[in-house]
């Protein structure tokens, strides 16, 4: 069965993203003078503005930022799964994803609090795209938005 | 350099205008455009020649709106789709007059949003930096479901409730049935609210406004010259703006550093403090937002916006009466414009049922991301 839901357009600068989560790695570039993590693929650091960042691997770890739940239909790709919930992830290293919660029973807000503890799972969904999903934490649940 | 506002260069509102608002399959932007600012050149006493500056928002077909309307500014500008760009218009006319650059100036909106299918979410859907890498593989896309994270994380933060998101929607069309423009005018309960579907949950339907064609138009000129015309002058006594485009779509402080900077300068610039305002009118895309900028431009603490909107302060009789049309909940999606008009004509003081009784003075609060805060008052000083 051919995979419906949308897929990220990738491109040059993203291309490094999408060959590490292929490889079950979460990678982002990282600004060589301050050592911020950034979703920006761009060379420039919108923390110190210097030019030149580094690909690096990070821990899959983080916690729930916010989330939500999408009941109206946006992407016919999705009309399987509404609702379905979206979140806002918080990786230790300090830079914010958005992703799903997978593992949940019923994958509702309730089971996915803000502060929840998360780490990282890789679902292959085409031969080129693999998506960075998470789960919860078996470490527990964290109390600290 | 800041421009300053004072009585010997002041600016005032002379003339304005909103069309119908709904369906208008017949009209594009440019005519929506024609027809608003046709009616705000004769609310103002002036004619179409009168007019040497004109500001655009959303309007496409500026073109075709000037060969029709048949004038010939010294000044046109023209600001892209999205409320956001609605106080970068507004802040050009009110320099340009400022500075000789024209004398009086329409800002003219157009909205086909409703006819043309306007669609917020989903493919084709540019909001959110990187939202084509990283939101649509997850299914995230659309500003209400940003809303609906931003209200999520500051309930848990604050303990704000929909039971407050829905009282702003109730009081808001409560003014809507006081409105006959307005689209929706039947008063909701709180059942109603929580009866409506989760469009992106926490968030209903209610907590939506609503996509509509229509056009506002203003006219603005010098404080001189608006005196001798037709209408009571209303002076726009302070403006500021501050961008909060860095810290994404989804801030960390909702945005509240920003709307206090904004907050700041525009009450040093006008004069005028919260004490003295007697009407708001705030940018209501979804519900949150209104509880972010009575926060950010400090109407109550910080955490505190979902309590002191149920409190009843923002209805009419309240303390800060907001919203009176409806906003863009329940009159119209008209991204700021129809607010300000709205402003405008609470100061002239004629709207009836719904007059909020000796007003004078009528803030404009737009709590982002191009967060922007309008003073309106019937003094120049």
């Amino acid at each position: 069965m051919s995979y419906e839901k949308p897929l990220p357009r990738i491109d040059e600068l993203s291309r490094p993203f999408w060959d590490a989560a292929r490889e079950n790695v979460l990678s982002l570039p990282r600004c060589n003078a301050c050592k911020t993590f950034h979703t920006s693929m761009e060379p420039w650091c919108s923390r110190c503005g210097h030019e030149g960042a580094t690909w690096e691997r990070l821990s899959g770890r983080g916690r729930i930022w916010s989330s939500c739940r999408f009941h109206k239909l946006y992407y016919k790709g999705f009309a399987g799964d509404v609702p379905y919930n979206v979140a806002m992830v918080e990786l230790d290293e300090g830079v914010k994803l958005v992703t799903n919660i997978v593992g949940l029973p019923n994958g509702t807000l309730d089971e996915m609090p803000i502060g929840m503890l998360v780490e990282a799972v890789f679902e292959a969904v085409t031969p080129e795209v693999t998506l960075v999903k998470f789960k919860p934490s078996a470490s527990g649940t964290g109390d600290v938005p | 350099m800041e421009f300053d506002f004072k009585p010997s260069n002041s600016v005032a509102v002379a003339g304005v205008a909103t069309t119908d608002f709904g369906k208008l399959p017949q009209h594009d932007t440019a005519s929506l455009g024609i027809w608003a600012f046709r009616e705000a050149v004769a609310d103002a006493g002036l004619t179409p020649a009168d007019i040497d500056g004109v500001v655009f928002h959303r309007v496409e077909d500026y073109q075709k709106f000037l060969q029709i309307t048949n004038i010939a500014p010294r000044l046109v500008v023209s600001a892209t789709e999205g409320g956001r760009m609605f106080g970068s218009s507004i802040q050009v006319a009110v320099q340009a007059i400022m500075s000789g650059a024209a004398r009086t100036v329409a800002l003219v909106y157009g909205n086909d949003g409703r006819s043309a299918g306007a669609r917020y979410g989903g493919q084709d859907d540019s909001y959110g930096t990187g939202s084509d890498q990283f939101w649509a593989p997850y299914g995230m896309t659309s500003p209400g479901a940003v809303h609906a994270m931003l209200h999520q994380r500051h309930k848990a933060l604050y303990g704000t409730t929909e039971e407050q998101l829905a009282a702003i929607s109730m009081t808001f069309r409560k003014h809507a049935s006081l409105n006959p423009k307005a689209v929706l005018q039947k008063p909701i309960t709180i059942d109603d609210y929580f009866a409506a579907p989760f469009i992106c949950e926490p968030l209903r339907r209610l907590d939506y406004c609503l996509i509509n064609d229509g056009g506002v138009a203003l006219i603005l000129t010098s404080g001189e010259h608006a005196r001798d015309l037709k209408q009571k002058p209303v002076y726009v006594r302070g403006m500021a703006q501050r961008s909060r485009f860095a810290s994404g779509e989804l801030p960390e402080d909702f945005g509240y550093a920003a709307m206090q900077d904004v907050s700041k300068r525009i009450h040093e610039k006008s004069g005028l403090g919260r004490s003295d305002v007697d009407s708001l009118m705030i940018y209501d895309n979804f519900t949150p937002i209104v509880v972010f900028a009575l926060e950010g431009f400090g109407y109550c603490g910080r955490g505190e916006g979902g309590a002191f909107a149920r409190s009843g302060a923002l209805a009419l009789g309240g303390r800060y009466p907001t919203n009176t049309n409806g906003g863009h909940l329940s009159e119209s999606y008209m991204q700021g414009w129809s607010l300000n008009v709205e402003a405008v004509r609470q100061v002239r003081g004629d709207l009836g049922a719904r007059q909020v009784q000796d007003a004078k003075v009528v803030q404009y609060l737009q709590g982002g991301p191009m967060i922007t805060s309008i003073m309106y008052c019937e003094e120049d000083r």
